[in-house]
Formats: structure tokens, sequence, C-alpha cells
């Protein structure tokens, strides 16, 4: 297990967001927090991050317990809801802030930003400002900055939420590419179905604070644990996106979702 | 052809290679509009002449009225130049007090939350709501002979009350939420993330304010220090309980027009009082470029 959580417990005024909650991801592993709104799972991941504290429980990245390691030192890079970009620096001046940080060379770091610019095929915008870009852009520099320090964990709070319903579908298939390229373990958080089932290799079904189930996209849509994940995961959709998947490209047949899918 | 829409297309270039073209439509406008577009502007002519212009321009009439000769002696006179200095050590003190707490302050409510966030914020907002003369009031029952602390002052020997450390500690109070009130909005607007952002990769708490937080607020904090800087040097009221008016000593520019003006010295009154305009014209000034540079 690269990432583990233990019996964590959080609360926020009253409020229960974490109550007993346990797993574990794999190393190189891509995981998809899926869950209703107010389930718990952007608490679960600001926790991993270190922006939240948990009230009770263990913390583990790669064996050690990092609950008492500030975020800035658990190796790890975070990719906020609406990215969070510097908005009075640059594109290149953000992916080399966290390297300034780090008192980097100046080569290193302009090397660095370089590589990232063209890692995300951004390489003559290095100069613009983050409001001259549009969503899909901004994700990428955000994508890019946050892989600048070169985190072993990759956390993404609900990478796709600021976007544009068309290009989503396109910008997903661009993000596990990415990831599957970089080789960086990674945890996103999702409140959509679709979105986890076709991006991640494990989806951990939150609800209410708890973990619901645990396992491959197939498993918890075929095989249910928990009267919510029954309820929550639509398998008929399911087997669209499948069939979809089989096919390679977006032709799909024989399947009343193409038409909401595409 | 006043009634066709007219077209005008503006070429803007942001960047080095964006080209976006704005089309401004000028609204279409009928006869009626026009008549209550020019009796607005009348109103709000009159309006302003009679109570902004016609004041200023009686205060400049009057203070030249003996000429240039008698507004020269009247504005270097040894106690107006003494109450220019009381005014601007006390502006200068209040408006830096005042900026460091307004930073303080609004980084710490709007960046963290706690219990009792919100009525910290209020409390703040307590010298907007209470009269300058009460609070000068408060000063000499808090301060003075009969107050809580009195007979402590007394023993290390402090002078507050009738002196100038009073008069620049009601300055402080009276100007207290300038800076704050406009901070505040912003950096709440600005949210945390990108803080949170600079924080996991390791910044500094200097660095993210230096790098991050300032560039944001830079122009609210400008605009909070001016409008502090207008309000403490024209504070009248509280300053005028706590300075038992001694000339040459506690005088500060707007007690001292008082006084000349109640000797019957309206010429030096006036000129004076000319000073605490050009200076208002100035921060005015001041003001609107700032404004203009917020917008951008």
């Amino acid at each position: 297990m690269y990432v583990e959580m233990r019996r964590i417990n959080k609360t926020f005024d009253g409020f229960q967001a974490s109550k007993d909650v346990n797993f574990g991801v794999y190393k190189g592993q891509l995981a998809a927090l899926l869950g209703p709104s107010g389930s718990g799972k952007t608490t679960i991941l600001r926790m991993i991050a270190g922006l939240d504290r948990p009230d009770s429980g263990d913390i583990l990245i790669n064996g050690n317990r990092v609950n008492d390691i500030p975020g800035s030192k658990r190796g790890i890079g975070f990719v906020f809801q609406n990215y969070a970009l510097f908005r009075y620096m640059t594109v290149a001046d953000n992916i080399a802030f966290g390297l300034e940080v780090q008192k980097k060379s100046k080569k290193e770091i302009k090397d660095r930003v370089e590589e990232l610019l063209e890692l995300v095929s951004m390489q003559d915008l290095g100069k613009r400002y983050p409001n001259q870009l549009s969503g899909g852009q901004r994700q990428r520099v955000a994508f890019a900055r946050a892989l600048a320090p070169d985190p072993q964990l990759l956390l993404l709070d609900e990478p796709f939420a600021a976007i544009d319903a068309k290009v989503r579908r396109e910008l997903r298939t661009w993000l596990k590419q990415m990831i599957g390229r970089v080789g960086v373990t990674s945890i996103f958080v999702t409140h959509d179905q679709e979105e986890a089932v076709e991006v991640a290799d494990t989806i951990i079904i939150t609800n209410q604070g708890r973990i619901e189930q645990i396992g491959t996209p197939e498993e918890v849509c075929r095989y249910p644990q928990t009267e919510f994940v029954k309820d929550f995961v639509d398998a008929e959709r399911f087997e669209a996106l499948m069939a979809i998947k089989k096919n390679g490209n977006n032709r799909c047949q024989n399947s009343p979702f193409c038409g909401t899918i595409n | 052809m006043k009634d066709q829409i007219e077209h005008s297309y503006e070429q803007d270039i942001v960047g080095d290679d964006i080209y976006s073209i704005r089309k401004v439509i000028e609204p279409h406008r009928d006869d009626v509009d026009h008549v209550m577009k020019y009796v607005l502007i009348g109103i709000a002519a009159v309006f302003l002449s009679v109570m902004l212009i016609m004041p200023l321009a009686v205060v400049i009439l009057n203070a030249l009225r003996d000429g240039w000769q008698a507004y020269r002696e009247a504005v270097l006179d040894e106690y107006t130049v003494k109450a220019l200095q009381l005014t601007l050590l006390a502006t200068v003190c209040a408006v830096a007090v005042n900026t460091a707490f307004g930073l303080f302050a609004s980084y710490l409510l709007s960046k963290f939350y706690f219990r009792g966030r919100q009525v910290l914020a209020s409390l703040i907002d307590i010298p907007f709501s209470i009269s300058p003369v009460i609070a000068g009031l408060v000063f000499i029952l808090t301060f003075g002979k009969i107050g809580w602390m009195g007979d402590f002052l007394k023993a290390h020997n402090i002078k507050i009350v009738f002196a100038v450390p009073g008069v620049i500690l009601v300055t402080i109070f009276v100007t207290f939420p300038f800076v704050f009130r406009e901070l505040f909005p912003v950096m709440n607007a600005q949210g945390k993330d990108e803080e949170e952002a600079a924080a996991l990769m390791g910044a500094g708490g200097l660095m993210i304010f230096r790098r991050i937080t300032f560039p944001h607020i830079k122009w609210a904090l400008v605009y909070g220090v001016v409008l502090c800087t207008a309000r403490a040097m024209g504070e009248f009221g509280a300053v005028s309980v706590i300075s038992g008016h001694l000339r040459g000593k506690t005088n500060t520019l707007p007690l001292h027009v008082e006084i000349l003006y109640n000797e019957f010295n309206t010429t030096a009154a006036f000129a004076v009082s000319s000073i605490l305009v050009i200076m208002a014209v100035i921060i005015l000034i001041i003001r609107s470029f700032i404004e203009r540079k917020r917008k951008i």
C-alpha cells in the first residue's frame, strides 16, 4: 500500500465528515473517491494533503505515519477544484513556484518548466496569465504545477468540475494518459460515476462520511455490496460505458445510452 | 441619423497574439430618455454647486480676502505651523498603526475560521458607529485623572489626556476600521486556495504574503490608507475633547481653525482651512487615480 487511511475520524463544528475511514491505494494506481456531495470525499483528500487534520486515526504514506508532518513535506502534488492558479504570476512562474521554494538553481528551474510545458503541450503559452487561458488550459497548468516538484502522490479535487461539459470527456482521456505516462500514484475526487469508471483503476465509494465499497469499476458496478452502492451506481450506464471502451472509439452499438454519453 | 444604431469596433490586444474584437453598440434612446438625462444632470449640477463647490469657493475667496500677504502670514504663523505638524504626526501614527492592524485583522478574519469570528469583525466597526465626541470622552474617562488608569499613569509620570499622546490615540481610534474595511472584502473574496496551494509547495508565511496575498490586495490597501489619511487629518470632535486646546501644544489644524474663527479672525481661519482643503484635494486626486488603477 502506498497510501493508507486507518480508522480516520474527523468532525467539523459538530458535523462528522469522516467516520472510521479505512482504505489503501497501491503504488502507481489511479484511484477515485466517488460519492454524492457532502459525503466526505474532499475531506479525505484534504487530510491526506495535510490541509486538514484528522481527529483520530493514522494516515500513512509509503509506510510512514504522516499525521504530524506538514503537507509540504509529504511529497504530494495537489490540484485544487478551481485550480487555484496564482493569478498574478505567468503560467511559467506558476509552474516554477514550487521549485523556487525548494531553492533549485535557475537553470534547473528553467529546464524543468520547459519540460512540463512541453508535457502539457503549452510551450508557447508560458508568458500568459491564468485569466488569459481557457478552462482546459488552466487545468493543464494546474496539473503541470502540481507535478513540477516531482511528487510521489498526486491529489486532484474534482479536476473536471470547472470545465465545460463538451471538453470534459476529452480532458479525462488526456489526464488518464498523462498520469499513466508520469507514473505517479494518484487519487482524485469526483461525484460523477462516469468520470470515475472511465478514469480510475480503483473506485472508493463514500457516503455520509463512511466508505461504502472499494473495488475496480467493474466490481463496484456489477457487484454492489451495500444498498447505497446499488442505488448510487447506475449499472446499465456502466455496461454502456464498457461497451464504448471495448469498441475503442466513440462508436457504440445497441445501447440506449449512446446519446447521453457522447 | 441619431436613431440609427451605431457600431464601432475596437481591437484589443492581450499578450502578444490574442485579438478580441469588442462590439460596442450605442443604446437606442428616444426623446423622453433624452429630456430625463438633462434634467438629472441639471439637478446634480445644482446640488453639487450649492453643497460642495460654493463652500469651497467661499473658503478660498475668504482666505485671500485681505490679500496674499495676510494669507501668507496666517499660514506661516507659528501656531499654525505647530498645528500642522501635530496634525501630520497624528495622521502618520494613525495610518501606520491602522495599516498594520488592518492587515493582520483582515488576514486573520478572512483566512482562518474560528469561534467568535463574526463578533470580532463587528467589534472592529465600533468607531464607525460611535460619535467622535463620545470617543474623546471615553479616552478621558479611561486615561484621565479620575479614570481607571489615572493613578497608574500618574505614578509613572505619563501624560495622555490634554497632551499629544491623547491626540494620537483618539485619532487612531476614530480611523480604526478604515484599512480593515477596505482589505477584508478583497481578501475574503480571494479565498484561501492560492495560499493553501503555495503552502503545500512549502512556501513560508512571508513568501506567501509577498507573492500571493499582497499583489491581490495592493490597491485596496493603498485606497484604505488614503481614506484613513483623509479622515485622520480632518478629525475634530474626539480631538477637541481630549486635547484641552493648548495652543502650540495640542492643537491640530481643525482645532486651530475653530479657535481663530471664535476670535473673529476670519481671514486667518479661512487661510488655515485652505491648507486642509488643499490636502483634501490632493487626496482626492490620488484616490481617483487609484480607483482607475483598481478597475484594470
